[in-house]
This record gives C-alpha cells, structure tokens and sequence, in this order.
C-alpha cells in the first residue's frame, strides 16, 4: 500500500501458493513446479519431474550429488511482536498519509511518497527420509521519498537503508518510521542547493546504508561457489575469485570479517535451513581480510571439493534452488561515527544507495549515493548532491582502514537481489557498520 | 486453457454485488526450463503456473489482488469468492481513488501463435550437440504462455503464444564468450545447428591475447544488442509522462533545457523529445488522453528506425576504435545531467583500420546520452535485428526491441 503525492494507491495484495517437486533419479535432477495442489496436480508434477530426470540422465554436469537425507523435525518462526495484520487498514493509511504530508517541505518538491510493504511467508520441506522443516516468517518493508526539482535539476532522497526487515508493526518503532518524513523532506530540498560532490583521490566513508550495497555487490556475490563453477556466466556472470584462493587470498584489509549468519532473526535471511534440507549455522566467509569458504550449497561444494555453507535457495515454490546470499554481515569494530569522521583529514562522506554497476567478474565498480558530506580536518561540513566512487573489489577492501562499532550498526535487507536461469529474486539480508576507506576515486555529477 | 479462463471470468461475475464491477487479468505458462553449464545440464524441468488478478470497483473505491490457481473450476471458484471477500473488507477501508479509469468501450481480441514446440529430450540433443568439444553455458525456455483479460462489461481478450528462447554462451577462455540467441515459435533442431555454427565461428577472434587500454575517448561501435542495454536504460522511466511531471527522466534536459539528441534518433521525433507513454493512471491524474501503455510506462516493443550504414561496412567505418558487442550493469552516474555508466562483457575487440586487433579486457564507460545518441552519434546501420527478452522473473517475458547498431565518434571510458 502507498501513498503517493497525498493521493492514496489502491491497497494491491498478492497470494503465491504453490508447490515444487525435486526428483533425484538415476543419477539426475528433475523438479516440477505447480500452482495445481490438488492430489491429481501433485501427482502429475511427481511424474514431469520424474520425466526431466531420465530425459537428463547421464547428461548432467559432473561430480552432481543427491542432497543429504534430513531426518529432523525443525520448526521456525520469525519474529513479530506486533502482528501486522493486526493493524487495521484505515490506521495503516493514515501513518502514511501522515508520512505523505510531512514529506512535501516546500514547492519544489514534484513527488514525494511513503509505502509499506508486507509479507507473511509460509514454507514447508519434505524429502523422502522424512524430513519435515517448517518455516513462517514476516517481513516488513517501509519507504519514504522525496524529490525536489529547479533550473533542470532534480534530487531524490528516500529512507531506504533499513530496507526490509524480518518482524511485523514494531518494525516502524525499531527503525523511527514516524520521525523520518520531515528529515527525508528537507534532505531533499538541501541537495538540490548543495554543490557537487568534489573530485579526487581521498578517505571515504560509507554510512551502513551504502555498505549493505557494497557488501552485497562486491563481496556476496564473488563468493557464490555456482558463479565460481561457471553456471551464472550467461547471464549474472562469472567471479574474479578462483577456487585455489581460498585460505590463501587477502581480500581485505585485517579489519575485514565478514560472516554468513542464518541466525539473527530480524534480518531477512535467517532460516533453521537451506531449501535442500541442509542446516544452517553461522560461518566466517572472511577473517581477518583473509578469504576462507565460499558461498556454496551442498551441491556446489561437492562441484568444487570445498567447503561452504547452507545457501541453496529458491526465490519461490517456482523455481530450483541455486546458490544464493543469505545474511551476509560485516563485523562491528568500535567506536561512533564522530570517531571515524576524526580520523579524515580530506574527504567525503556517503550514505543511502542509488545508483549501482560493477562488471560481470565482480571486479570493477562504480556506486552513487543520495547524500554526502565533505569531511575537512576531522569534522563533517558541506552536503554536496552526485556523490559518486569507483574501484576494484578486492583493492578497494584492502584500503579498509576503520569499521565503526556496534552505535553505527545496521540491521538491513532488500527482496530484490536478481540470478539465475530462470530469473529468481530473492531477499538478502545484510547487517553492517560505517567504515572508513583510504585513497579512494571520489567525484560528483555532470 | 481458454475455456478455464471463460469459466474464471463466468465465476467473478457469478460473485458481484451490487454496482460493482471488475478488471481481470489472467496469466498462465506450461514451461520447460533447462539450464546448460560446461556443455551439460545443470538443472532441468517444468513450471506450471496459472495467475489471477483482480481489481474490484464499486464507484471510485477499489482494491486490487493476485492469487495461484489450481485449473480446477470448483477448487478455483471457492479461491475467486474468498478473495473477492477480502477486496470487499479491503475496499471499505479505503479512500476513492481519483485516478481510477475504466475502458468504458469493449473491444475484444483474441490471438493464438505457436506451432512445434521442442520437448526436453530434443532441447538436450541440440544443446549438447552444438556444444560438443566447446564451452557451452546457458538456457533454454520453451512452451506456451497464456493471457486473458475481461472485465464486467463483457468484454474479453485472449492471447496464446507458444515459442521457443535459447539464450547462450560460448566460452573462448576467461571471460570472453560469444552470447547468442535463437528464439521462435516453430522449432527446428537444424536452424538452432546453423544458429549454434554462426555463433560458435566467432569463437576464433576471442582466442587472441586480450588488450587493455587506458581510460579515455575511443571511437565505438555498438551493436544491436549493446545498444540496447542504453535503451533499457532510457526505459527505466524515459519515456513516461509520470517520470516527466516529477522531473525524473532522464531526458530532463530535454524538456527543460533545450538539449536534443541527434536527428538521426526517430526514437525522438528526429531528435527532439516528443510523446510520452501515457497510462490510464496517468492520464486521469496529468488529464493526457491515454495510449495504451501500462502502469510502469515503459516500451514493450521498443522500435528504433534504421541509418543508412551497411552493418558489413561497420567495422571500416569504426577504423580504428572498440567494438562493443555486448554491454552489461548499466546505472546512472548522474540522472539529471543524462550521464550513464555501465561495463563492456563478452566479445568487446580493440580495431585498428578496420580490423579486429584483439579481444579488449571490460571497461567501464560513463558518458552522457545527449553525446551517445547525440553530438557523437555518427550513424545507425541500415539492418536492424530483432531482439526477445528472455527474461523469466515472475514469469516468461514476451518483450522486444528492435534496433540498429550505432557508430559513435567517441566514447568515454573511465576504469
């Protein structure tokens, strides 16, 4: 549901329901999925499924294992304190329309909004050795926006860094829903008089915010052990990360820990286990800066001979699963923002993603930001509009030289993270500090 | 399929009360996905999925909802009342919309396409055959897509379309591959050999030692499907009237700054910012009359028109320079300004004299679309090639675009 520039959206829902059957059968893997769930739908998907197996038979890729058998019983419930469908649809509007008004700061403004946007996921595994895991989980997305607009020019700033969170009402409260309009409003406005980002080489420091998309972009996605093995290279690509890398490659600096966590329930990626039946526990992808496993299911490590993690997922019951992110976390350090910002003599700070592109191999990268700051003998000073940097991957983590504490902490998430053949969009969680960057290319708009 | 569709459409009607009325949306697919990796299967199989949206409206209040259908009418029909239901209760709590508008004006169509359709033993075949002794990575989709819309003044469209798309790659080495497609909706396994045979003879020009250079301006050349990764681009809210009226297009300074493009760009009107996209949605807020477009106001089949450079005289009019065979990840460096950035992929070549040198290691390029399609635009070829989006989130996408390719006097790349 949304409100946009004060007229409110007809409230849209969406029932996905439907069931997907994975056959391993003589020595391949078929799968059916249907929205048919009825015994004769069910039956028929058994037997297309069944059907894809023998037609692959002795033509699948190497070295392809079953999935291990799971004879447990797990049953996993979500966090919701507050039940959102337990907030009427009338009180839910008028926090938005609430938002709607407090966003529109002046007549600049041409489009401005808030949305929320709900899910309520309900998932059953089953495998033949009478394994059972049932999960239900909740989600909350809430948005803000605002853009300003004079003299051919126009800025956007919304409340986007918390992204989607595991939980249900209380997800307003934890993130300061109802207090951030009027902020997002006059970013917008201050912006669109700030000048240009500057230009150079110079320390960078990125809010949690824009390190979500920098995990996810140029750490999560290199480590997915399928884009290693080749499957993605025709459509997500390839990785610069070969298999011989891991425990011997220094990705970052020794500030760079980086963990697979399927255990922090209010991120949106936390699960008892993977889609294959494979459990979950949390693992270091990166110690120290140096790369230990990749992000590879049971599938996958068998592929490659290495050790991984639970992460074979599917967006959906419509679609196999395939090596996915889940939550992928940057450890805190210590300290506050101040504290970061102290340690710049020149440069810039960056927050809330915008614009986002890095080549096929995960290796060179050009981000954008809403908002920044320029830094100036250890104080923040001016906003300046187009914040923009680029680098390579692993040399950009190898300039990390300051990870904020647990008071920059940000739990955060987005449903859209796109791969595979067929397409699948799944939710990644990621939860990050602000971190401080040395010698990195800096430059504004136009 | 169809008479499912007639009966879901029977049982919402069936299911009104009083003044209300409804829109009615109906999708179904019956697919064969089967994905190939080094020459082998990866992952095979079907998806089976029928979809039904729903938008209820009584007066100016309405509420809207999706849902799975099983294909069983009575099961279906106990689906259609609950949910119906739901957009009742949802409908009272809501305000009146005031930019809903309904066609007032039946007009039905109905169209089916499709003749043989590859069954997954034949897909398998071809595939590993035209990869046989070479690195084959890809997908192929194929099978029947349906779609339906009816709504409470009895009208009714229909549309089926069973079709084919193998998307894929050859591998000479790293990451440089030779990407192609052959897609249709009457398979042959011999024009998938030819297409597989075309593809894989480019493999040869990949196998020389790759070239870096350093960042700069180049003289480029774009082919069809590179340029129309720009185009997507310039889709993601370019051409729509929502994105004019809150100033986020691309093509701002067009409409406020008196910057045009080259006129050789009838995408424009030779050049200058003409119509918009106008949803229903949007024509009731902005009072422009519609034209058809959905509520995202981006082109579905997007048609460029041709240039006068024969595509086999590309590479002597490039002379020395890069050739772009694919592009990949485009963003915005910087909305406003029409700055874009995005990355070179597969088969990109450095030229000298109208020759292929040798592979070109991926660059990035940033550069504005008012000097892209505009002041260094040099020429459009005279063929076009007709490109299906193979897309399949949320379901198989029948998109097109059909473009030239562009010769362009420079493009400036940065990393």
């Amino acid at each position: 549901m949304a409100v946009e520039r004060d007229v409110p959206q007809p409230r849209r829902s969406t029932e996905s329901l439907g069931g997907m059957v994975t056959v391993i059968h003589k020595g391949a893997l078929g799968y059916a999925a249907t929205s048919d769930l009825t015994a004769s739908g069910l039956t028929e998907a058994v037997s297309r499924a069944v059907s894809a197996a023998e037609t692959a038979e002795t033509r699948m890729i190497p070295g392809f294992p079953g999935p291990a058998a799971l004879t447990a019983d797990i049953h996993y419930e979500g966090p919701e304190t507050r039940p959102w469908a337990d907030v009427k649809l009338g009180e839910k509007m008028g926090y938005l329309c609430d938002a709607s008004q407090a966003l529109k700061r002046d007549e600049r403004m041409v489009d401005w909004g808030a949305g929320f946007w709900a899910i309520d996921k309900e998932q059953v595994y089953l495998d033949a050795a009478g394994g059972r895991i049932s999960q239900r989980a909740h989600y909350l997305m809430p948005t803000l926006w605002a853009a300003a607009s004079a003299q051919g020019e126009t800025q956007r700033r919304s409340w986007a860094d918390a992204g989607m969170r595991a939980g249900g009402a209380e997800v307003l409260d934890q993130l300061g829903f109802f207090s951030a309009p009027a902020q997002v409003g006059d970013e917008a406005i201050q912006l669109l008089e700030a000048p240009n980002c500057p230009e150079g080489e110079m320390d960078l420091i990125l809010g949690p915010g824009q390190m979500v998309l920098q995990i996810h972009e140029s750490i999560g996605h290199p480590l997915e052990l399928d884009r290693i093995l080749g499957d993605e290279r025709n459509y997500a690509g390839t990785s610069f990360v070969t298999p011989d890398m891991f425990g011997t490659f220094r990705y970052g600096s020794d500030l760079l820990n980086i963990t697979f966590d399927p255990s922090m329930g209010e991120e949106i990626a936390s699960y008892p286990a993977d889609d294959i039946g494979t459990r979950a526990t949390r693992e270091y992808l990166i110690k120290g800066g140096m790369l230990e496993r990749p992000l590879g299911g049971a599938t996958s490590q068998a592929r490659a001979n290495l050790p991984g993690v639970a992460n074979e997922r599917a967006c959906s019951w419509n679609r196999p699963a395939i090596d996915r992110m889940a939550n992928i976390n940057l450890e805190p350090g210590e300290g506050t923002l101040d504290d970061l910002v102290g340690r710049v003599e020149r440069g810039v700070y960056m927050e809330t993603n915008r614009s986002w592109s890095i080549d096929d191999s995960r290796n060179k990268f050009q981000f954008g930001c809403e908002y920044g700051r320029v830094i100036k003998d250890g104080k923040l000073g001016q906003v300046v509009r187009n914040p923009n940097y680029r680098g390579v991957s692993s040399a950009f983590w190898r300039s990390l030289k300051g990870v904020g504490g647990q008071e920059t902490f940000l739990v955060s998430g987005t449903p859209f993270c796109g791969k595979g053949e067929p397409n699948q969009a799944v939710k990644v969680g990621h939860a990050t500090p602000a971190c401080l960057f040395g010698n990195v290319s800096v430059f504004g708009g136009a | 399929m169809r008479a499912h569709f007639e009966a879901v459409a029977k049982s919402v009607t069936g299911n009104l009360k009083g003044e209300e009325e409804f829109l009615l949306n109906y999708r179904a697919e019956d697919s064969t996905f089967i994905r190939f990796n080094k020459s082998a299967v990866r992952q095979g199989g079907h998806v089976k999925e029928i979809e039904l949206s729903l938008d209820l409206i009584d007066g100016k209040r309405h509420a809207e909802a999706s849902l799975n259908l099983t294909g069983d009418e009575a099961e279906d029909a106990a689906r259609i009342a609950r949910t119906l239901d739901d957009l009742r209760a949802a409908r009272g709590e809501t305000p009146e919309d005031p930019y809903l508008m309904v066609n007032e004006t039946p007009a039905n169509s109905e169209r089916a396409i499709g003749g043989q359709m590859p069954g997954p033993g034949e897909i398998i075949d071809a595939v590993t055959a035209a990869g046989r002794g070479r690195d084959l990575v890809g997908f192929v989709a194929s099978g029947p897509v349906y779609s339906g819309f009816a709504n409470a003044r009895g009208q009714r469209n229909w549309d089926e379309a069973a079709s084919f798309n193998a998307d894929w790659s050859f591998y000479a080495a790293g990451d440089k591959a030779v990407k192609t497609s052959h897609a249709g909706f009457d398979w042959d396994a011999r024009a998938f050999a030819r297409a597989a045979e075309t593809a894989a003879g480019r493999l040869e020009a990949l196998t020389r030692a790759p070239v870096t250079v350093k960042p700069g301006e180049y003289r480029a050349y774009l082919t069809p499907t590179a340029l129309n990764e720009i185009m997507g681009m310039l889709s993601w809210g370019g051409f729509g009237l929502a994105a004019q009226k809150t100033r986020s297009t691309i093509f701002l300074k067009m409409i406020e700054g008196g910057a045009r493009l080259n006129e050789r760009v009838t995408l424009i009107d030779k050049g200058d910012y003409r119509d918009c996209l106008v949803s229903p949605r949007s024509s009731a807020e902005y009072g422009v009359p519609t034209n058809g477009a959905s509520g995202g106001e981006a082109p579905a089949s997007l048609d460029m028109a041709a240039g006068e450079l024969p595509e086999a005289d590309a590479l002597k009019a490039l002379g020395t320079g890069v050739y772009v065979s694919n592009l990949w990840y485009l963003n915005f460096s910087d909305r406003s300004a029409g700055r874009l950035t995005g990355m070179t992929r597969f088969a990109t070549f450095w030229v000298e004299n109208g020759e292929l040198v040798a592979p070109l290691n991926v660059m990035r390029f940033d550069d504005a679309i008012f000097r892209i399609l505009g002041t260094n635009l040099e020429a459009l070829t005279a063929e076009r090639s007709l490109l299906l989006d193979p897309g399949t989130y949320g379901g198989r996408n029948l998109e097109s675009a059909r473009l030239p390719g562009a010769l362009l006097s420079a493009l400036r790349f940065t990393l």
